[in-house]
């Protein structure tokens, strides 16, 4: 049963200097099942964060429709928990008043936020550190605020939005490591938006590959790899090797 | 005990941390020796330069009625002082209430903005010193047309500083907040504000500076009583050392709530430190 579903959907940005305006996604239509880790993979400007800022309700669809639980998307919502590409936390707020965030927007007391907010800081690697403020932390460690916060709310589904763009190649292995963990453990659904194939593969149980001008899903990947996945093994590396064939401007093979 | 550590070091070492314990001392000394002489030279008749020692003496008398020479004054500084405070105090609470408050609304809403902003452009480049004869006119001779001055002074600084913290607050932070379910009151309360709380404290720190300024113009026109009024008064009474005892004891007051405005807002903004180069607020 599909948790998300994107019907048919395009999203056209007025531009002055374009008459029509610009294309960032045409007809795409996709659907995400519970507990699936989905990978939306492309080059810069092919709509990847587009489609994931519908979901989250910060954006509209131009034609068609998202609806996620079978309910149309109308504005942003705690169902959907969104990791940014910068961690995006409460500079003021300690390290434990970020993770609780949602709790303080519904009006929970000040123990209960602390106490729940414990659980996930835990999860995330990060205990010891709940008094910090953000700008005593590294990129990394505010990542992993960020998605305690989202996590704590419980969502229906996990928007994340090349969370880890900014971090060293060491620090985003053991990212993807801990992410894998804490997906399996809270049993969410993901969608991931990257421009890193690796990165992808690493991660995702599918892979939609999209392209740019106007912005398509070139072809959605179920991903048939042992966990933990390894990233020099043969069948990872004919994943990686048909993705870029797809990814090239002019299509070389389309089978694998 | 500086000279004491030093000791045990080398010559120039120990010269040099003699001369940096006092460096920032020297020229306020000198100045104040050099005051004192030229004011005892006679090159100019000394009822027109008291010399610091001078002013010293009756600044005693003000505080502490030590030997009656500022005669009705004796012994009254506290109570000058806490007038003028008062005064202070009322107006710029008043002003960052409204101030904030307004500041918010303006920043926030593009309906409130269109609304008030043609008014408030026309009313802030009046000076406030120009509302004087119609804070006494509504207001009569007491602490409300102080209060009137302090508030049209300190006001402005309070809301402009309080609109640019609000309209600079990070989208991002917004659009995380929505994601975790605020609604706008709760995000204005628990998002906009504290973003906007740095910008906000640049602001109060403008307005208690213009706060004494208008209390002491104010003392000086249209109130009998705060130090301002006794600058003044002692003017008319050829006094020019207690006029000088009041300019620093204003200087000193405005030191003060700067000072408290500052620590208040280090400790508010001490999320800050690590992001920011400087160590103390």
């Amino acid at each position: 049963m599909a948790l998300i579903t994107i019907d048919r959907v395009s999203r056209i940005f007025d531009d002055p200097k374009r008459p029509n305006g610009i294309r960032a996604l045409d007809n795409v239509s996709l659907t995400v099942a519970r507990n699936e880790f989905l990978c939306l993979l492309g080059p810069s400007g092919c709509g990847k964060s587009t489609l994931l800022n519908m979901i989250a309700g910060f954006d509209h669809p131009t034609e068609g429709a998202v609806t996620v639980g079978g309910q149309p998307v109308t504005a942003p919502g705690a169902d959907r928990g969104v990791v940014f590409q910068q961690a995006n936390l409460m500079p003021w707020l300690p390290v434990w008043e970020n993770v609780a965030f949602h709790l303080k927007m519904r009006g929970v007391g000040k123990d209960i936020r602390r106490e729940k907010a414990h659980k996930f800081i835990e999860m995330v690697g990060l205990k010891g550190f709940e008094n910090h403020f953000p700008s005593e932390l590294s990129g990394g460690m505010n990542q992993r605020v960020g998605i305690a916060r989202a996590l704590l709310m419980n969502p229906e589904v996990i928007l994340m939005d090349e969370p880890f763009g900014a971090l060293d190649e060491q620090t985003k292995m053991d990212m993807h490591a801990e992410l894998i963990r804490i997906w399996r453990e809270s049993q969410s659904t993901i969608v991931f938006v990257t421009h890193g194939i690796d990165e992808s593969l690493a991660l995702g149980t599918h892979v939609a590959v999209m392209s740019a001008r106007p912005g398509r899903i070139r072809e959605l990947l179920p991903i048939d790899l042992e966990r933990p996945r390894d990233p020099t093994s043969k069948v990872f590396n004919d994943y990686k090797r048909h993705i870029l064939s797809l990814l090239r401007p002019e299509p070389v093979g389309e089978a694998i | 005990m500086k000279v004491h550590e030093a000791g045990r070091k080398q010559g120039p070492s120990m010269m040099w941390r003699l001369y940096k314990s006092i460096e920032r001392g020297i020229v306020p000394v000198l100045l104040i020796v050099g005051w004192e002489v030229f004011s005892r030279s006679g090159i100019l008749p000394r009822a027109l330069l008291p010399a610091p020692s001078q002013v010293l003496i009756a600044w005693a008398d003000w505080v502490f009625a030590t030997d009656g020479n500022t005669q009705s004054y004796s012994g009254h500084w506290l109570f000058d002082v806490a007038a003028s405070s008062f005064r202070v105090f009322s107006g710029f609470a008043l002003a960052a209430v409204l101030g904030i408050g307004a500041g918010m609304a303006i920043g926030w809403s593009r309906t409130v903005e269109n609304l008030f902003e043609p008014v408030l452009q026309i009313l802030r480049p009046v000076p406030p010193v120009s509302w004087i004869p119609l804070a006494i006119i509504w207001f009569g001779i007491a602490d409300k047309p102080a209060i009137f001055l302090v508030f049209m002074g300190s006001f402005f600084p309070v809301l402009l500083s309080t609109i640019h913290g609000v309209k600079n607050c990070d989208r991002n932070l917004l659009r995380a907040g929505a994601m975790t379910g605020g609604t706008p009151s709760k995000l204005l309360r628990y998002i906009v504000f504290p973003a906007a709380l740095p910008s906000i404290f640049s602001g109060l720190r403008i307005a208690i500076g213009s706060a004494w300024m208008l209390t002491v113009t104010a003392e000086m026109v249209a109130v009998k009583s705060g130090v301002g009024y006794v600058l003044w008064d002692s003017y008319y009474f050829l006094r020019y050392d207690i006029v000088i005892a009041s300019m620093v004891s204003i200087g000193l007051l405005g030191f003060l709530s700067d000072y408290v405005i500052k620590r208040v807002g280090a400790y508010l903004l001490r999320w800050q430190r690590g992001s920011t180069l400087q160590k103390e607020g």
